[in-house]
């Protein structure tokens, strides 16, 4: 009889800067399909004046070695300029922007914005009986920011997924 | 000169600048006007396949057997999906390949229109790089970087989507030289730290092994010369996978044969107790290392390759060398200088003990010709026009890699990473396009030869004289045998039924038909397919159960190797079966 095994993993943030052009989404996004690897999460926007570059921040997770022919694969491709495995050169700073809609009255609609103060989530849609905050943040303090509004009335969470950056005065 | 060109003159000027001499293409509505631009056009020579598939694996048999990148040009929709195999195939054995596709107009695209196909989305991942061109001003750019990334760094396929309206609309062109950004500059250098300490590990191995692959007949004729020199300087002994013989010449007294799966017991032994393994442009793939866990467990690793995903896929090694093969090699020559290895007398005397297996002789018949018998004997009578081979995938590929001995790069074209059934006619008349005065055989299994046999129809329109010479073994032996091996000889849908009279099927095709029934033909047969001028098949029927030894089991390790002679239970575990 056979079973699956499977390995230790860890969890890398990586972000690839590319030339913008059509289908680079596609072909990162379809490069971990394709070699089974794991996306947690994918942020992508242009980053320069003339929209001709774009940094893709990407988190995933795997056993060490799938971690490095991720870098690898990724590198490989020929619009990718850089690869940097964040979780590699060491400390970051990673943040993530989301927006979560409480609705309720009465005493959960006043302990929502009291968390939301606590949280430094500022609401940017109010009504009588709903609120939507926006909150920035590393994502296990917006973890537990959803966590807590879930008995105060929680009705949706968007999320954008991570952005990071190396610390110090050095590009990665 | 700067003037005013559709999209596909400037494709056909940017081919020419180029240097290609041959496109295998197939047209079709959405590359009429590149047709049309081709009409006439004297400095291409267009050779129509019959299938698209044939298009790409003939450009393949071009690209491999003269070391210059094939070109095929296909239709949208069925004709770039007919394409995919064989684009497919040259991904995986890093054959420099430029692909131009005709797709649905610039308008059109996403509507479902007739022949529309995602040909861009479909070929992602089975091509090195691939553009959908929106601007015929941008096609001279593109085309020209396309080639770069082709043939430089590992090498692979390029397609290129041409929308029809792309093709017609006009854009200024000129013929000075290409301006774009230069953006790909794959490393083709070894860090001195890193040459200085391979030499070092070399130099104090006491049993190395060169383990050498395809990257080293794709870095040229050069990497070849400087492997020769950096093995006469340290004697060790070497061994090839399926896609890297030629590179080293097979009547040398260190050459151990082929490694692997199908490898010899000498091969396979060395690798297994080297003390250093030398892995020059080969990949770890899984028909090599067979176990992972039970690989070449005493020995320090180097790797050389232009791939930097390559190296540590599989196998985690000591030292790796992101680099060319044959830069690399030559980088390891200098500095070696005048050095001198260990005494390998003691490790050379135990390889020749693993030798004495004789692990490539088999069983003889009365009755029946004995396939490998058929492959030296093919050898023996061609070795003196120093043919190309190409070969279906089976059995009979085997046969040949262990029993077809080669000296020289680019001779030997088969599909190893892919194992395409169908590659080795349409390669066989690229190769032959390339090289027109060499002998280019096709070595093909009864099954095998079916999945491209229209492309006999290709040969005969342009006078190539191909020789097929089927292994005819009545079944997809190579299928047969994994389950006469792992299945309890429950032979499900392995039977090749209803074969067609190879001798008439050539004939019908303008090609002369051999039969060789008995081993007393065998020569005469061969020589007669030697001898005629143009296309001929040569249906030889060997004996039909003969097994291909030795053989690694998938999922054992080197020192399991099954040879003839010994007695092999017809099941496996659930584990082993689910290995590939
Ligand atoms: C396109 C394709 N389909 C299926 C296979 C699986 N396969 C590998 S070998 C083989 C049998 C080949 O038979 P034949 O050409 O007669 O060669 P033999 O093994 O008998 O020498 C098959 C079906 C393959 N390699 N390629
Ligand atoms: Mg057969």
């Amino acid at each position: 009889m056979m079973h699956i095994q499977h390995e230790a993993e860890e969890r890398h943030v990586l972000t690839v800067t590319v030339d913008n052009e059509a289908g680079i989404l596609a072909k990162i996004a379809g490069l971990f399909t394709a070699r089974g690897y794991n996306i947690d999460s994918l942020t992508v926007a242009d980053i320069t004046d003339n929209h001709a570059v774009s940094r893709i921040t990407i988190v995933t997770h795997g056993p060490r070695s799938q971690i490095d022919q991720i870098h690898a694969q990724l590198e490989r491709l020929v619009p990718v300029h850089k690869v940097v495995d964040l979780t590699e050169v060491g400390p970051h700073v990673a943040r993530e922007l989301a927006l979560v809609k409480v609705a309720g009255v009465g005493e959960k609609r006043v302990e929502a914005l009291r968390i939301a103060e606590v949280f430094r989530a500022r609401p940017v849609d109010t009504t009588t009986e709903s609120f939507i905050f926006e909150m920035t943040g590393a994502p296990d303090k917006i973890d537990s920011f959803v966590a807590l509004m879930r008995d105060l009335g929680l009705v949706e969470v968007g999320r954008t997924g991570i952005v990071a950056m190396a610390r110090g005065p050095e590009e990665a | 000169m700067t003037e005013e060109r559709s999209g596909a003159s400037i494709l056909v000027e940017s081919l020419v600048k180029q240097g290609v001499e041959f496109v295998f293409g197939y047209p079709g509505g959405a590359v009429l006007p590149i047709y049309d631009a081709l009409f006439g056009d004297e400095r291409l020579r267009h050779i129509l396949v019959r299938h698209e598939a044939g298009a790409a694996h003939a450009a393949e048999g071009y690209a491999r057997s003269t070391g210059k990148p094939g070109v095929v040009l296909v239709t949208s929709g069925p004709g770039a999906t007919n394409a995919i195999t064989g684009i497919a195939d040259a991904f995986l054995d890093s054959i420099p390949l430029v692909i131009i596709t005709g797709q649905v107009p610039t308008g059109l695209i996403g509507s479902d229109a007739f022949q529309e196909a995602d040909t861009v989305g479909i070929s992602r991942h089975c091509t090195k790089h691939n553009y959908l061109v929106k601007d015929p001003a941008d096609l001279a750019a593109i085309v020209d970087e396309a080639f770069q990334i082709a043939t430089t760094g590992r090498p692979g396929p390029v397609l290129i989507d041409i929308p029809k309206d792309v093709q017609i609309a006009m854009a200024t062109w000129n013929d000075g030289p290409i301006q774009r950004h230069q953006r790909y500059n794959p490393r083709t250098e070894g860090t001195s730290e890193e040459i200085t300490r391979a030499v070092e590990m070399l130099a104090n191995a006491k049993a190395p092994v060169f383990y050498t692959g395809g990257g080293v007949i794709n870095a040229g004729p050069r990497a070849t010369a400087l492997l020769r020199e950096l093995q006469a300087k340290t004697g060790a002994p070497v061994t090839s996978t399926l896609m890297g013989l030629g590179a080293f010449p097979a009547d040398h007294a260190d050459w151990l044969g082929m490694l692997g799966m199908h490898g010899t017991f000498e091969a396979n032994m060395a690798m297994n107790q080297a003390d250093l393994i030398l892995c020059i442009g080969a990949r770890f793939d899984d028909r090599v290392t067979g176990r992972l866990d039970a690989f070449a467990p005493n020995s320090e690793k180097i790797h050389i390759d232009i791939d930097r995903a390559s190296i540590n896929k599989t196998v985690q090694v000591d030292l790796p060398i992101i680099g060319d093969c044959a830069v690399v090699l030559d980088q390891m020559l200098t500095e070696w200088g005048t050095r001198k290895g260990q005494d390998l007398t003691e490790w050379k005397a135990r390889v020749d003990g693993w030798r004495e297996r004789k692990s490539l002789a088999y069983p003889s018949n009365a009755q029946a010709i004995m396939p490998q018998l058929a492959i030296e004997r093919l050898y023996e009578l061609t070795k003196s026009k120093d043919p190309v081979v190409s070969t279906e995938v089976g059995q009979h590929q085997m046969w040949a890699a262990q029993y077809f001995p080669f000296f020289s790069p680019n001779k030997w074209l088969t599909s190893g990473g892919l194992g395409t059934m169908g590659y080795g006619l349409p390669a066989a008349i690229g190769a032959q396009c390339g090289n027109p005065d060499s002998l280019v055989i096709d070595i093909a299994g009864d099954a095998s030869i079916q999945m491209n046999i229209q492309e006999l129809g290709t040969a005969t329109q342009y006078r190539l004289p191909v020789k097929v010479f089927i292994l005819n073994n009545e079944w997809m032996g190579m299928v047969r045998q994994w389950q006469e091996l792992t299945y309890e000889s429950r032979y499900s849908n392995s039977y090749s039924d209803s074969l067609p009279d190879f001798v008439k099927l050539a004939e019908a095709y303008g090609w002369k038909g051999i039969r060789i029934e008995n081993e007393s033909e065998l020569d005469a047969g061969i020589q007669a397919m030697i001898d005629h001028p143009g296309p001929v098949i040569v249906d030889c029927l060997v004996h039909k159960e003969t097994n291909c030894f030795p053989m690694i089991p998938s999922g054992a390790a080197h020192t399991d190797m099954i040879l003839y002679g010994d007695t092999v239970a017809g099941t496996m575990d659930d584990e082993a079966k689910a290995l590939v």
